[in-house]
């Protein structure tokens, strides 16, 4: 039987992000040919919808209220189920991002639903679909269907390919009115400090570095190499431990686990924590002093030396490539 | 106050996972709190101590739990309950968990909730979150920072790296983010103070739940392994080389820059 599908279409910095465009060809999978329904909360947001139709959605539904400006799980929540309540949707597909954590299991208890949560494939579609989803973080998979009512599935982003932008496909944007009332948090205050918006979650390209880099300057060459191959910065447990760099970009079993098409490990041994945050990763390169440290047992490429030699040695070689390009 | 920290028995971060007739094998495995459940504990203990009152430590499991409890106890923890179900349940989803977390809790009037963002084992996520919204109070997840002020919470958030100050009422349910804070080690006199110190154990007969209210939503059809990585190419020679080498098996081997 085919199913209608919800869609959260996710905004940052007032553009889509990409893991909406993935959330889609995921929910096209779990619709078995029926309705995907892209939803956009947010102050301004209705302007976005001919986009989520040209990934693949096929009508948009907008809710827009000056106390959706900053993400609240209240106000949220309050959008959504305006729309699910409108809707009556059969499935629905949420983004695995601090957004959709945060909001995801409110909806699913408010609709006393199970939650299948950081899918990264889908198996079958329609009423057969099976979810494969790492547990342990990442040293183990499981998969999982969803036994009875609702479906409601969160995806990790660069996972699911999304589908081809379509500039030719169009379809209807309307917007549903929603009383956004009693938010019991306040935003106060909003501090940016990742690198140049490039979020470690959706990057393609992640250079990580360990206590080999001695120091919290020691991660220029990482930030300067990363922003040429426009990624994000990581760093392993020692390197945050030893306060060369904030904890927000540890990646490991505690920590955030990362899949990128490209991870640079610099001075970083590769303890089974940090292995299992990062292991599933497209493509891994070490560089690394010690010839037995466990990161190359992991690594496609490794090359053995000084981080500080080797990363400036890329970093031209790459400048190279850009120009020859 | 009145404060509980919810927490889970997790595998050791050091195990290795192998799979045994569809499941992952627990013999001779270590257990430990949770580490984001870790933080929660010590947050709960700071909190009193600064505002008194009381930290409740709470589980569900089986008998085998009791020691993650002992050992939150040992930390500084007023009281703890396990709920049992061992006897009861098979297999609990996110759902179930949930909803014998906020059976327990409903009448209990609590101020402040504190709970890991995410167990490392499942890594959903879902508990916490579900818990506040069935029990009708508000939640700030991922926090980094937690600062109480008569009813009044102030709490700062990771968000992918951004961190967002969020003012918020009590009663609050918050998750822990890395960062919140560095768990201490029980002392020994903790140690010893932790095994007078009270267990309740209940069953879910014990707060009017039955099993057919926590039957699974979501249902494990399979669990494997990660194709086992194989090591790579150690590239060699003159470290320039190397380093063109690797750029070229980037562009054309691989095809990721």
């Amino acid at each position: 039987m085919s199913k209608k599908v919800i869609v959260l279409g996710e905004v940052r910095d007032g553009a889509l992000r990409n893991v909406s465009f993935e959330a889609i060809a995921a929910a096209k999978r779990i619709s078995g040919g029926g309705e995907v329904v892209g939803v956009l909360i947010g102050d301004s947001v209705q302007g976005l919808g001919q986009e989520l139709i040209q990934y693949g959605a096929d009508r948009v539904v907008a809710v827009e209220h000056p106390h959706l400006k900053h993400y609240t799980s209240d106000g949220f929540g309050q959008a959504y189920m305006a729309v699910h309540e409108q809707e009556e949707p059969e499935a629905i597909v949420f983004g695995h991002t601090a957004l959709g954590k945060d909001l995801s299991p409110k909806i699913a208890a408010k609709l006393q639903s199970g939650l299948v949560s950081d899918v990264t494939e889908i198996e079958g579609e329609g009423d057969d679909a099976v979810f494969i989803r790492p547990i342990y973080s990442g040293k183990a998979f499981e998969k999982v269907k969803i036994n009875e009512g609702q479906v409601f599935v969160t995806v990790r982003p660069n996972n699911i390919e999304p589908l081809e932008q379509d500039a030719g496909r169009s379809g209807d944007v309307s917007t549903v009115s929603a009383d956004i009332q009693n938010l019991r948090s306040v935003v106060k205050d909003v501090v940016t400090k990742a690198t140049d918006g490039v979020d470690m979650s959706e990057a393609k390209v992640i250079v990580a570095g360990g206590r080999g880099v001695k120091g919290p300057e020691g991660f220029e060459p990482l930030k300067e190499l990363a922003d040429l191959l426009g990624g994000a910065i990581g760093a392993s447990r020692g390197a945050c431990d030893a306060d060369y760099c904030d904890y927000s970009l540890q990646i490991g079993q505690t920590g955030k686990v990362v899949t990128p098409d490209l991870y640079i490990a610099a001075g970083i041994s590769g303890a089974i924590q940090h292995l299992a945050g990062m292991s599933n990763s497209k493509v891994i390169v070490a560089i690394n002093k010690d010839p037995e440290a466990n990161i190359f047992k992991v690594a496609d490429y490794g090359i053995v030396g000084d981080l500080f030699e080797v990363i400036p040695l890329l970093i031209e070689e790459i400048k190279q490539l850009k120009v020859n390009a | 106050m009145n404060i509980y920290a919810l927490v889970k028995r997790t595998f050791d971060t050091e195990e290795k996972i192998s799979v045994q007739n569809g499941q992952i094998a627990e013999d001779g495995a270590e257990f430990i709190i949770n580490p984001y459940d870790e933080y929660a504990v010590e947050e709960a203990i700071r909190v009193r101590d600064e505002h008194g009152g009381e930290v409740t430590v709470l589980t569900i499991g089986s008998e085998e739990a009791e020691k993650q409890l002992r050992t939150a106890l040992a930390m500084g923890a007023d009281k703890a309950v396990l709920i049992n179900t061992e006897d009861d349940l098979d297999e609990l989803d996110e759902f179930g968990a949930a909803t014998i977390i906020a059976e327990y809790l409903k009448d209990k009037e609590a101020d402040l909730i504190l709970a890991g963002n995410v167990a490392i084992d499942g890594g959903s996520g879902q508990v916490g979150p579900r818990v506040a919204e069935l029990i009708g109070i508000n939640y700030v997840t991922t926090i980094t920072e937690l600062k109480i002020d008569g009813d009044k919470a102030t709490v700062v958030r990771d968000v992918e790296g951004d961190s967002e100050t969020i003012e918020a009422q009590l009663p609050l349910l918050v998750t822990a983010q890395q960062g919140l804070n560095d768990p201490r080690y029980p002392s020994l006199p903790g140690i010893m103070k932790a095994k007078k110190k009270p267990l309740e154990e209940l069953e879910l007969d014990d707060i009017d739940l039955d099993e057919d209210d926590v039957e699974v939503k979501v249902e494990r059809v399979d669990v494997f392994l990660p194709p086992e990585k194989q090591a790579g190419r150690v590239l060699e020679g003159d470290l320039q080389d190397q380093v063109k080498e690797l750029v070229q098996l980037l562009r054309t081997e691989a095809k990721v820059i």
